[in-house]
C-alpha cells in the first residue's frame, strides 16, 4: 500500500477498523461512526451492512467508567487497555501479582475490587470450591469459541460441565540464561542449581513462589514437580538452603535484574523468556530436561466483582482473535486458540521458546491443586526465605 | 458551679469523641480481631477457622530467624540513622546561618513527601546494573553488584528514615541555651568536653525520641529488604506479608502480629526508661 494512496483516504485503514470495532461494541452511535470515518456519503449502503452485524448482549448494559483487573507482570499489551478505553469509555486499572497464592489471599479476604483476574489452571478448582468465582455466562462472551481451543490446555476451566474460566494462553516454566556471562550450555535443572552455586554465584534468581521454586528443586532429584511427600520435600529443602547464600534474589519480577545485567540466570516463564530473548538475544530460554511445569492461565470473574458488565465486556474484547493476537505478540506466550494461531506470523509459530520440541514438553507437569493450599510447602518456603 | 463543670465535661467528651471513635474503630477493633484470629486455626484452604488453641503461639519458634533478624536490624538501623543524622541536625541547629536554616530544614523534609515506595524504587535503579555499576564499568571496573546486598538495605533504611531522626534532634539542639556553652568554655572546658558534657547530654531526649521512632518503624519494615535486598533478607514484616498473602495462614500471622506489638511496646518502654535515666530526671513523653 503506497503512502500517497493512504494520504488520499479520509481515514487510515487502522483508524477505520478501530471505529468499526467501537460501533460494533455499541460504544458510539452509528451516526457518529459515519461522521468520524468520513463515510457519511455512503450512509445508505453502510447503514444497511452494519445493521446486520450481531450486537453483543452487553451492549445495552451500563459498563461504568472504570474496572480493575488482576494479572501477571509484563503480561499484556498496554495498548489493549487503551483501545478498550477508547471503545467503551471504561478505564482499566491493572494490578500485578507475583503468585497465585497472593491472588487467592486477596480474594479470600474479600472486596478485592477486581472485575476480572488471571488465575493459573491448578487454582480454579479451589476458587470454585471456596465459592469465590462465578460460573461464566457464555452468552456474554460471543467472541469466545470453545471449539477452537486446544483441550490439553483448557480442560481445567470447566468443572462438571460448567465453565468457570476461559483460557488466555499456555506456557512453560524453565530458566533464562545470559549466555555471554554463563557460556556453558545448560539443559537441566540439575545444572541450573549447580551453576547457581558456582559460576552463577550471586547472579541467580529464583521465584518468590513456592510452586516453582520448590517444584524445580524437586526436579534436581528427579522427583515430581508437585510432590507433597515428606522425604522428597526434605531433600528439596536441603538443596534450597544450600543454594540460598549464593542467590541474587528471591523474586518473581526478574526481568529488570536480567535486563540490567545484575542477574545472569533466573527461573523464567515462557512469555518473559520470549520477551527477554527478543530484546537481548544473548539471553536464552532453557527447559530442564527432567521436566518441570506446563501451565495455562485463564480469565475468571470474581463473585464479588464490583463491575461485572465491564469484566465481561473486557473478557469478550480479549477473546477477539484480532485483539488476542496483539496480546500474544506483546507478551510472547503461546495461544490456546486456533483462530489466534492462524493470525500469528510464521516466525512466532516457529519460535522454540514458545513451542518447544515434543520431547521437552512430554515430561512437563501441570501444577496440582493440592500444592496451592498445602501448609507444608508454605512453611518450607518460609524456612528457605528466612534462612 | 456544678452546672459549669457538667458543661465542661460535655465539651471535653464532644471534643474527644472523634478521636475516640477513630481509635476504637481503627485500632481497638482490628486489634481484638487479630487477637481472636491468633487463637484460631488455619482453614484447610487457608484463611481463618474458629477455634481456641494456643498452637499458633507455640509455633512462634518457626519464625525465630525472622524475629532475630528484626531484633538485630531495628537497633542497628536506628543507630546508623543516628550517626548520619546527628551531625546534620547539629549543623542545622547551631552552625547554619539563620537565613539558610529554614531552607535547609525544608530540604530535609521535602523528600519525605514522596512515598517511601517511590524513593526506594529510585534507589533500585541507582544501585542496579544500569546505575552506578554502569558508571563503574565505564571507567573499567566490571561486574560490580550493589543491589540486593546488605549494604543496599542499610543505605535504603538510613535514607528512608533520616528525616525522622534529624527533626527531633534538631528540635532539642535548637532549644539548647547557648549561655550554657559559653559558661562551659569560660570555665575552661575544651570544645570536645563541652560537646560531650553539655550539648550531647542536653540533646539526648531528642536522640532517644528519634531513635525510638525509627526503631519502632523498623520493627515492621518489609519493603526495603524486599526491594533493595532481593527478598533474601527475611524480617518479621516479610514473614507477616507471606503468612497473610502467600500461605494464607491468618491465625499464625495474627499470633506473630500480636507478639510483634508486645515486643514493640517493651522496646518503647525500655527506650523511654533509658532516656529518662540518661537525661537526668526529666521525663520524656514519646506518645
Amino acid at each position: 500500500m503506497s503512502k500517497s494512496y493512504r494520504d488520499g483516504l479520509p481515514i487510515s485503514p487502522e483508524k477505520f477498523v478501530d471505529q468499526l470495532m467501537r460501533l460494533k461494541r455499541g460504544s458510539i452511535g452509528r451516526r457518529d461512526f459515519l461522521g468520524l470515518t468520513g463515510l457519511g456519503i455512503a450512509t445508505a449502503v453502510m447503514a444497511r451492512e452494519i445493521g446486520i452485524m450481531p450486537t453483543p448482549a452487553f451492549a445495552a448494559e451500563n459498563l461504568g467508567d472504570r474496572m480493575s483487573i488482576a494479572t501477571w507482570p509484563n503480561y499484556h499489551d498496554p495498548q489493549t487497555f487503551e483501545n478498550f478505553k477508547k471503545d467503551t469509555g471504561v478505564a482499566v486499572e491493572v494490578n500485578v501479582f507475583g503468585s497465585n497464592e497472593e491472588m487467592l489471599a486477596k480474594l479470600q479476604a474479600g472486596a478485592s475490587g477486581w472485575s476480572l483476574f488471571v488465575p493459573t489452571n491448578y487454582t480454579i478448582s479451589t476458587y470454585k470450591k471456596l465459592g469465590i468465582i462465578d460460573p461464566l455466562d457464555m452468552a456474554k462472551l460471543p467472541n469466545f469459541d470453545g471449539s477452537q481451543e486446544d483441550p490439553r490446555f483448557t480442560s481445567e476451566g470447566t468443572i462438571d460441565g460448567t465453565t468457570y474460566a476461559v483460557p488466555k494462553n499456555w506456557g512453560t516454566t524453565g530458566f533464562a540464561v545470559n549466555t555471554k556471562k554463563l557460556a556453558k550450555p545448560m539443559t537441566s535443572w540439575k545444572e541450573f542449581w549447580d551453576v547457581a552455586m558456582a559460576e552463577g554465584d550471586g547472579r541467580t534468581m529464583v521465584h518468590d513462589y513456592q510452586l516453582t521454586t520448590i517444584g524445580n528443586a524437586l526436579k534436581y532429584y528427579g522427583y515430581s514437580f508437585n510432590s507433597l511427600k515428606q522425604d522428597e520435600l526434605a531433600k528439596a529443602e536441603e538443596l534450597l538452603l544450600k543454594v540460598k547464600p549464593h542467590l541474587f534474589a528471591v523474586s518473581s519480577d526478574y526481568q529488570p535484574g536480567m535486563r540490567a545485567g545484575d542477574a545472569w540466570m533466573t527461573m523464567c516463564w515462557t512469555n518473559d523468556g520470549a520477551q527477554l530473548h527478543r530484546d537481548i538475544p544473548e539471553i536464552a530460554y532453557v527447559l530442564g530436561k527432567e521436566g518441570g511445569e506446563i501451565w495455562t492461565d485463564f480469565y475468571a470473574i470474581p463473585k464479588d466483582a464490583p463491575n461485572k458488565p465491564a469484566g465481561y465486556a473486557l473478557l469478550n474484547y480479549l477473546m477477539t482473535p484480532e485483539v488476542a493476537v496483539k496480546e500474544h505478540l506483546a507478551n510472547g506466550a503461546p495461544s490456546t486458540d486456533a483462530r489466534v494461531n492462524k493470525l500469528l506470523p510464521k516466525e512466532v509459530l516457529d519460535n522454540p521458546i514458545l513451542y518447544p520440541a515434543a520431547d521437552l514438553l512430554t515430561p512437563l507437569e501441570f501444577g496440582a491443586a493440592a500444592t496451592l493450599t498445602d501448609p507444608g510447602r508454605a512453611e518450607l518456603m518460609a524456612r528457605f526465605k528466612s534462612a | 458551679m456544678h452546672g459549669n463543670r457538667f458543661r465542661h465535661n460535655i465539651l471535653t467528651a464532644l471534643l474527644l469523641a472523634p478521636a475516640t471513635v477513630w481509635l476504637v474503630v481503627f485500632l481497638v477493633l482490628p486489634f481484638v480481631a487479630i487477637a481472636v484470629f491468633s487463637v484460631g486455626e488455619r482453614a484447610p484452604e487457608g484463611g481463618y477457622q474458629a477455634a481456641f488453641t494456643l498452637a499458633q503461639y507455640a509455633n512462634l519458634p518457626a519464625r525465630a530467624t525472622a524475629f532475630w533478624n528484626t531484633m538485630m536490624l531495628a537497633p542497628a538501623g536506628a543507630l546508623a540513622c543516628l550517626l548520619v543524622a546527628y551531625p546534620v541536625a547539629y549543623y542545622l541547629a547551631l552552625k547554619a546561618p539563620q537565613r539558610w536554616r529554614l531552607i535547609l530544614l525544608a530540604l530535609v523534609v521535602i523528600p519525605f513527601w514522596t512515598s517511601l515506595l517511590m524513593r526506594t524504587y529510585a534507589w533500585m535503579y541507582i544501585l542496579g546494573g544500569r546505575g552506578i555499576p554502569a558508571l563503574l564499568a565505564f571507567v573499567g571496573i566490571e561486574d560490580v553488584r550493589l543491589i540486593n546486598t546488605p549494604g543496599a538495605v542499610l543505605l535504603g533504611i538510613v535514607y528512608g528514615y533520616l528525616p525522622l531522626m534529624i527533626l527531633p534532634i534538631y528540635v532539642s539542639l535548637e532549644r539548647l541555651d547557648r549561655r550554657l556553652l559559653e559558661a562551659s568554655a569560660d570555665l575552661g572546658a575544651t570544645p570536645l568536653s563541652t560537646f560531650l558534657g553539655v550539648t550531647l547530654k542536653l540533646s539526648l531526649p531528642g536522640v532517644m525520641t528519634g531513635f525510638s521512632l525509627v526503631m519502632i518503624l523498623l520493627l515492621g519494615e518489609y519493603l526495603i529488604p524486599t526491594l533493595l535486598g532481593g527478598g533474601k533478607v527475611f524480617f518479621i514484616g516479610n514473614a507477616l506479608v507471606d503468612l497473610f498473602l502467600q500461605s494464607r495462614n491468618w491465625p499464625f500471622g495474627s499470633a506473630i502480629a500480636i507478639t510483634l506489638v508486645a515486643v514493640s511496646v517493651v522496646a518503647l518502654i525500655a527506650a523511654n526508661r533509658i532516656s529518662t535515666r540518661v537525661s537526668g530526671a526529666r521525663r520524656v513523653d514519646l506518645i
